[in-house]
């Protein structure tokens, strides 16, 4: 309850540091208790290979064309899936002549197009990216043709009575209402469209971590496969953490409750004693005034 | 006062509002039927009922957010065509934008009427002044309380200069002693804007203290409209002639 944020952290970095601990145990004892450790690489030669890896030049090339890739589609999907999703929700004949189309597209997983994207496109990379952002596209559609539809018709209609027409209801009212929701999308789309960039580099690329972790295990180089799962996990840890904190700068604005993690430091804030509140919460809510 | 759109005149001219065998509601369930309402310009007209006879959707049709299914709305003669910044409605549910300050709640008619950004922000702090917000201009609105984004409402509507401000049951969720304050606020705020004013309520007395005339509402039609005695005086219970208004009006509401 009354853990120090210093306490915490290094509550975490031990349970990664036991989770490690008990990997090089088990590998190095060469364990055969059913699940088979011996043929498994041990921590520290996954730990020298990466090494390796780092010196050399193809591993920062096949990092930045994933991270290419992804942010490629990712920002396509971004984009279009919110343009969808809110004429969608506010157009009855978008609704009609979009829905039924998507709906039939929707459920098919992304890395099934496979097949699709290299008949459609005539680069592998294309191929890749395509696929990256169908995997993004959807889970952005459908929670902002969610978010829109749940705005408060009271925000439209106030803004109306101001003189404000379709676009500024767009960007006043509709786009800000609902970041929130789009948000939620946008953090699940980031999931998926890592997933398969992967997916989609071991089955048709050229350079890339999953091209690159694949090749690895064709050629029996175990250690070079953790290496790539590691580089994997890192990487969709980042990108997952950098949407998950846009969000929560863009939409600062929402009343948290305390048992929220993300509303602790203001808590704290009002804690601390009687004089230093309104300054701070003040302070605080500042930069929403850049926000549309 | 560099652009055009921003020159106003000192003293403007309230609009005048009208209703003419105005059938109102939502296609396919009208509310209220023959409706004939004049508001002359500058007048405050309060609009009482019961809960559900028509008063929102009365206020919401002048403001240009419903059509008449039959009959005309109109303002200084003319029919009315969709909704104007000349028409501002004040909600009783709060409709600040939550992710705005106050300030830059406020700020939003003079967006989009099309005012530089500091004179914006200007207009906005003297009008928050106006209604005692001064100090919680940079605050959100879910951080202040309901009387406090209520006032903030009145001078986000103002300040768009509108010639009508359009409001309804705008003080109905707050508690007794707030919402007497806020009458006399709202008075004095309104008090050379020149802006016609028509206040829809459930209260009685809220309807007679801030009302030139009422108008009575009862069984989907607008059946009277009473010229209140004046000065404004929220003492004078015991004026015959507030009395018999009173008496008069509650009658005629089935009360």
């Amino acid at each position: 309850m009354t853990r120090r944020p210093l306490a915490r952290h290094a509550l975490r970095a031990l349970s990664l540091a036991a989770a490690l601990g008990l990997w090089q145990l088990l590998t190095s004892l060469n364990v055969d208790l059913w699940l088979r450790f011996s043929q498994f690489p041990t921590v520290t030669d996954v730990a020298r290979t990466f090494a390796d890896r780092l010196s050399g030049p193809d591993y920062w090339t096949d990092l930045t064309d994933s991270l290419t890739r992804i942010l490629t589609g990712f920002v396509l999907a971004a984009v279009l899936g919110v343009a969808a999703g809110v004429l969608v929700a506010s157009s009855r004949l978008a609704e009609d002549l979009l829905g039924p189309v998507l709906e039939v597209v929707r459920p098919i997983p992304a890395i099934a197009l496979v097949p699709v994207a290299i008949l459609l496109f005539p680069s592998n990379e294309q191929g890749i990216v395509f696929i990256t952002f169908t995997a993004a596209f959807f889970p952005v559609l459908v929670s902002t043709r969610h978010a829109v539809r749940a705005l408060t018709p009271v925000w439209e209609e106030a803004v109306r009575t101001m003189g404000g027409g379709r676009w500024r209801v767009l960007g006043s009212v509709v786009l800000p209402g609902a970041l929130p929701g789009i948000f939620g999308g946008l953090s699940v789309g980031i999931g998926v469209s890592w997933i398969c960039v992967i997916s989609a580099e071991m089955i048709s690329g050229q350079y890339g971590v999953g091209y690159r972790t694949w090749q690895d295990y064709t050629v029996v180089n175990y250690a070079g496969v953790l290496v790539g799962m590691v580089t994997i996990g890192v990487l969709g840890w980042v990108t997952s953490t950098a949407v998950e904190l846009l969000g929560r700068r863009l939409t600062r604005w929402l009343p948290r409750t305390s048992y929220v993690p993300a509303a602790r430091p203001v808590r704290r804030v009002r804690d601390t004693g009687a004089a230093a509140p309104a300054t701070s919460t003040t302070k605080e809510e500042a930069p929403h005034d850049q926000l549309v | 006062m560099t652009s055009s759109s921003d020159v106003r005149p000192a003293s403007r001219t309230g609009a005048g509002l009208s209703l003419h065998g105005a059938v109102l509601g939502r296609p396919g369930a009208p509310v209220l039927d023959a409706v004939d309402l004049d508001v002359a310009p500058g007048e405050i007209l309060t609009v009482v009922g019961p809960s559900g006879c028509g008063k929102s959707t009365l206020l919401r049709t002048l403001a240009g957010l419903l059509s008449p299914l039959a009959g005309t709305a109109g303002q200084d003669g003319n029919p009315l065509t969709g909704p104007s910044a000349d028409r501002a409605l004040i909600f009783q549910e709060d409709a600040l934008l939550p992710w705005r300050t106050l300030r830059t709640n406020v700020e939003l008619p003079l967006a989009i009427r099309g005012l530089p950004r500091s004179e914006r922000r200007a207009q906005a702090e003297s009008w928050l002044d106006r209604v005692g917000l001064t100090d919680h201009a940079r605050q959100l609105p879910h951080r202040v309380s309901g009387g406090q984004r209520q006032r903030a409402q009145l001078a986000r509507a103002l300040a768009g200069a509108p010639r009508a401000v359009l409001m309804d049951e705008p003080f109905g969720a707050l508690d007794a002693q707030t919402r007497a304050g806020m009458q006399d606020l709202l008075v004095e705020v309104l008090h050379g804007t020149g802006a016609t004013v028509v206040f829809v309520t459930h209260d009685v007395d809220e309807a007679l203290f801030l009302g030139d005339r009422v108008a009575l509402l009862g069984n989907g039609r607008l059946t009277a409209v009473r010229d209140v005695p004046r000065p404004r005086d929220r003492t004078a219970h015991d004026d015959p002639a507030r009395v018999a208004l009173r008496r008069d009006v509650l009658s005629s509401l089935g009360t």
